[in-house]
């Protein structure tokens, strides 16, 4: 059995490149689903799902619909603009309320959210950024039996955020981006 | 934002109850996630610890229920929200709509109506304002106080002037408020045909018929079989060939109503009732 039904990337300035390689490196028969939390520009329609989509290695990304059932396989992106919730049926929910830690999608909302409804079958992997959104929501997932990443902060062009989660979380793993690929490509 | 303080799904059904028992409002089929986040974030607000103090005050205190009301719904909105949208008011809709003589168009779940307001534009610009009557609606009283009086926080005018200029506006937008000290006026004549009225998507019933039915980030509070209820109630309201407009990533696929629709706009979430 996989160790993890999710997988929630935490990421902010600087983090879009790692995500890329990230999703290039996960097998392909990969059974959990992958969750993707970015901060973005809101109101400027943004293709990002595509910019990451790699079609040579059939990573496709997806920002999923309201109440959209989470299926294993598949990778997710939250739509910009609005908080990414997870219902107790393991469906998503988008909510539009107000901005936290000056960001919507919030990767502590969605943290917190998986935390509460896949327990210890979530790892978190947060990378650069320059706020510290995620640190709250990382420790509600290691507190709940999960298990987190945190990119080394010394890797990461925005050291701010990762620094924030560590702060937090001591106990979280800290790794390279080359050693987080090598951590997911060999998790199935 | 995230206090200590936990609320388990059983205490939620409680209060929902106790809601529903000694205020009339039905939260029921609420979309959970969300709905536990707001009832925490009341709490925290508050200064509330226990979710025994939460009923006290609740079943003891209808200014403090107004209150919690008001902070329990999501309230926030934009103008011009998604600026693709309101282009594709402008381009493909509006000029249909320009072919009734009476144009009638109703925000469900409004908020402070600044979505109202910008269609009020839209509308302007068409030439098409002097007949269309625009109902916003709402459940909570204090959003519609608030859009009643047309003002705006004067902060996000810049973001608001940015997407109408995105969504086609080609006029300056400053023309359309005054500005005052920390808030914008919106001008008289724009809100002339704008009726704002309490109106609960999950308890009332249809009350007029529509050309455009617009309800947009509501439905996502909503659990499937409410958002299903609701869809109805929609549609209900629309003439034939009406049409329906909600969130950019709502979905009309989890209803029974979605074989009545074509898709007009698939990005926008644009809607025509067929008959
Ligand atoms: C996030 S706002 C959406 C505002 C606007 N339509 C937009 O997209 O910017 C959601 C609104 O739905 C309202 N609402 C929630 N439940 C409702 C109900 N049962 N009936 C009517 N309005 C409701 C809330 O009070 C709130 O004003």
């Amino acid at each position: 059995m996989a160790p993890f039904d999710i997988i929630a990337i935490g990421g902010s300035a600087g983090s879009i490149p790692i995500v890329s390689e990230l999703l290039e490196a996960l097998p392909s028969t990969f059974q959990y689903a992958v969750i993707i939390v970015l901060h973005r520009l809101r109101n400027v329609y943004s293709e990002m799902n595509r910019v990451l989509t790699t079609s040579d290695k059939g990573t496709y990304v997806h920002e999923p619909d309201d109440k959209e059932v989470i299926q294993p396989n598949s990778i997710y992106l939250a739509p910009q603009n609005y908080h990414l919730l997870i219902e107790a049926d393991r469906c998503f929910s988008l909510d539009y309320s107000e901005l936290v830690n000056y960001s919507r999608p919030s990767i502590d909302v969605t943290f917190e959210s998986l935390a509460s409804v896949y327990g210890s079958r979530v790892l978190a992997v947060l990378l650069s950024g320059a706020n510290d959104d995620g640190a709250l929501g990382m420790e509600a997932i290691l507190s709940n039996g999960g298990q987190a990443i945190v990119q080394d902060p010394a890797t990461a062009a925005y050291a701010a955020m990762p620094r924030a989660a560590l702060e937090r979380n001591p106990t979280a793993l800290v790794l390279s981006p080359d050693g987080i690929i090598k951590f997911l490509s060999i998790t199935t | 934002m995230m206090n200590l303080t936990q609320i388990t799904n059983g205490e939620i059904d409680e209060l929902i109850s106790l809601i529903r028992h000694n205020y009339g409002y039905d939260f029921g089929d609420y979309a959970r996630a969300s709905f536990q986040r707001r009832v925490l974030r009341c709490m925290d607000q508050a200064g509330i610890r226990s979710f025994f103090d939460l009923k006290y005050e609740l079943t003891n205190d209808q200014t403090f229920f107004n209150w919690f009301l008001q902070n329990l719904t999501v309230n926030v909105t934009e103008m011009f929200r998604d600026p693709m949208f309101y282009k594709s008011l402008r381009t493909t809709i509006i000029p249909i709509l320009a072919s009734y003589p009476t144009i009638k168009i109703w925000h469900a779940g409004c908020a402070t109506g600044e979505e109202v307001l910008s269609m009020a534009i839209l509308l302007q610009e068409a030439g098409l304002l002097e007949r269309s009557r625009l109902y916003g609606t709402d459940l909570n009283p204090a959003n519609l106080e608030r859009a009643r009086q047309g003002i705006v926080p004067m902060q996000y005018m810049k973001d608001y002037t940015y997407n109408y200029i995105q969504s086609g506006g080609k006029n300056d937008f400053s023309t359309y408020y005054t500005a005052r000290y920390d808030h914008a006026i919106f001008n008289k004549e724009l809100r002339r045909n704008i009726v704002f009225s309490q109106h609960n998507l999950v308890t009332d019933q249809v009350f007029n018929e529509f050309q455009l039915v617009c309800c947009r980030n509501v439905l996502i509070y909503f659990n499937r079989q409410l958002q299903n209820q609701v869809c109805r109630l929609l549609t209900d309201s629309l003439a034939p060939l009406g049409y329906l407009a909600i969130g950019m990533k709502e979905s009309l696929i989890f209803t029974d109503v979605r074989q009545q629709f074509d898709v007009t706009d698939s990005v926008c979430r644009i809607y025509r009732r067929k008959t």
